[in-house]
């Protein structure tokens, strides 16, 4: 991977909106800690820590990338299923999704096997997960069972695996370069959580969904979308995009993003829960963190092979 | 002198498989002599309350276990004796001879603090079954030791009796307010209360 000196100027760059982040969260811890500044407080500590753990992956090259979204992709599966109404003949099905599933995709993806890893789960996995389920001779909520495993794996896994699955992208005078494309992905649909975060607080008026989520509202999408739309495109120099198409990405990126978060608000509300998990201190688990990119990593890298892999 | 590394080992697997949170209500992480109570219904269970210790509590914490099952193979006798330096008693005597439970009370007199799980076995899903009378005779026997409930979520998912493989699920330990033997209580109304305080706990 070659990836710097670029690599640097984006850390220095998210490094300074998170000084001026916890800047301001200090400010606002002086003049009013409620719990609500608190909660800002933890966000902005934790987005420190999950840059430094970024940043630290991507010196250490391809494999430790890999790696890191691999275990991702383990978590957020444990997530998905602690939340799902599980039974006993599930066990073979889902210990196949962790144990065997999981690591096939991101061995193929480590190999670079596109016409293998693309097809493992939607194919491979689809059909086995029921096979297994049903050896274990149980008919109950049978096909409900059997499509909430399908889905936890694809989001969690099939879905994560395509912000590694960028690496295996071979773009002509781009060569070594492709660790850069995730770079661009994760700032863009990270800056427009955020950005939908902060014009939400500051603006919103008119929720988008009230039944599925109370924080998502008109005035902190489009503000967010705008904003992260204007961060990518001026990241271009990062990809192999011109300005143009690399504002047509974020923008196809930050669009996408926003309604993947709405699907898995849908989930949460249908299973009675605020967050996910715990595992990040103010943001909740780490579906909640990478709601977004799990739908639109899977877009970015179709629509980025389609047009920029000869 | 591997009994660090294995106990590493399990306690990392487990800490890997649930992802496993102390939550504290009722009663915080103090170096006071203890008999955690809990409910059981996988084998990662004690491993989990033991995680969910800190390190300087887990040293003077000791779990008690079944001796009829944890000594049938070299391998479980290593583990309970050595890594987690299990208190063992024996099932089959519980009800009959006359003092079953000094394992524990030689334990207690140490110092030590016991992970206890007064259902005897393990049961079956998220319900508890009847206390057996140990936990009782021991509060009489050292009634200045708290006792404090622990509600264990979600492990019998992980791992339930007779699977072989476990399921990575996130769990958490829940740590309730103490207790102790009251002045005249008897053993009925002591065990239907320390088991009502355990299922009040995990309906929170």
């Amino acid at each position: 991977m070659n990836i710097w000196p670029q690599g640097y100027y984006v850390l220095a760059g998210v490094g300074a909106a998170l000084a001026l982040a916890s800047l301001i969260g200090f400010i606002l811890h002086l003049r009013a800690a409620n719990a609500a500044v608190e909660n800002l407080n933890a966000r902005i500590k934790a987005w420190w820590l999950m840059v430094a753990l970024l940043g630290g992956t991507f010196l250490l090259g391809r494999n430790a990338v890999i790696a890191l979204f691999a275990l991702v992709s383990f978590a957020a599966l444990r997530e998905f299923i602690t939340l799902t109404p599980t039974r006993r003949a599930d066990r073979t099905a889902l210990i196949t999704s962790f144990f065997v599933a999981l690591p096939g995709q991101y061995y193929l993806i480590w190999v670079g096997w596109y016409g293998f890893f693309a097809i493992l789960i939607p194919v491979y996995a689809f059909l086995a997960l029921p096979i297994l389920a049903a050896l274990r001779a149980d008919a109950k909520d049978f096909v409900a069972r059997t499509s909430e495993t399908q889905w936890g794996l694809m989001i969690s896994v099939y879905c994560v695996s395509h912000v590694p699955a960028l690496l295996t992208l071979r773009i002509p005078g781009y060569e070594d370069r492709e660790a850069l494309l995730i770079v661009f992905l994760l700032v863009v649909v990270q800056s427009s959580d955020v950005l939908q975060f902060v014009f939400g607080k500051l603006l919103g008026r008119h929720k988008v969904a009230p039944a599925l989520s109370p924080s998502k509202t008109w005035e902190g999408f489009l503000g967010g979308v705008a904003c992260a739309t204007a961060v990518g495109s001026s990241l271009w120099r990062l990809t192999p995009f011109s300005p143009v198409q690399a504002a047509a990405m974020a923008l196809m990126i930050t669009c996408i993003g926003f309604l993947g978060g709405l699907v898995m608000s849908a989930i949460k509300r249908d299973r009675g829960v605020k967050d996910w998990g715990h595992l990040i201190e103010g943001h909740g688990g780490v579906l909640d963190r990478l709601d977004s990119v799990c739908f639109s990593a899977p877009i970015f890298f179709h629509l980025t092979r389609y047009f920029f892999v000869p | 002198m591997f009994e660090p590394l294995v106990e590493a080992l399990i306690t990392g697997s487990v800490r890997m498989l649930t992802g496993v949170r102390a939550r504290w209500q009722g009663s915080g992480p103090a170096d006071t002599q203890r008999i955690y109570y809990s409910n059981h219904t996988s084998h990662v269970d004690f491993v989990l309350l033991w995680s969910a210790l800190p390190p300087r509590l887990r040293a003077r914490t000791r779990p008690v276990a079944a001796g009829d099952y944890w000594t049938q193979t070299t391998i479980r006798r290593y583990v309970i004796h050595r890594v987690f330096r299990g208190v063992l008693v024996d099932r089959g005597l519980m009800d009959r001879t006359p003092n079953p439970i000094s394992p524990m009370l030689e334990a207690l007199d140490r110092g030590e603090s016991l992970i206890l799980f007064p259902e005897g076995t393990r049961g079956a899903g998220p319900g508890l079954l009847p206390f057996k009378a140990g936990v009782f005779h021991v509060a009489q026997e050292r009634p200045s030791v708290e006792l404090v409930p622990v509600w264990m979520d979600n492990s019998y998912r992980v791992m339930p009796k007779g699977a072989i493989l476990p399921l990575p699920l996130l769990c958490s330990v829940t740590f309730g307010r103490p207790t102790r033997l009251a002045i005249d209580e008897d053993q009925t109304a002591f065990l239907a209360r320390l088991r009502q305080s355990l299922l009040e706990l995990g309906a929170e």
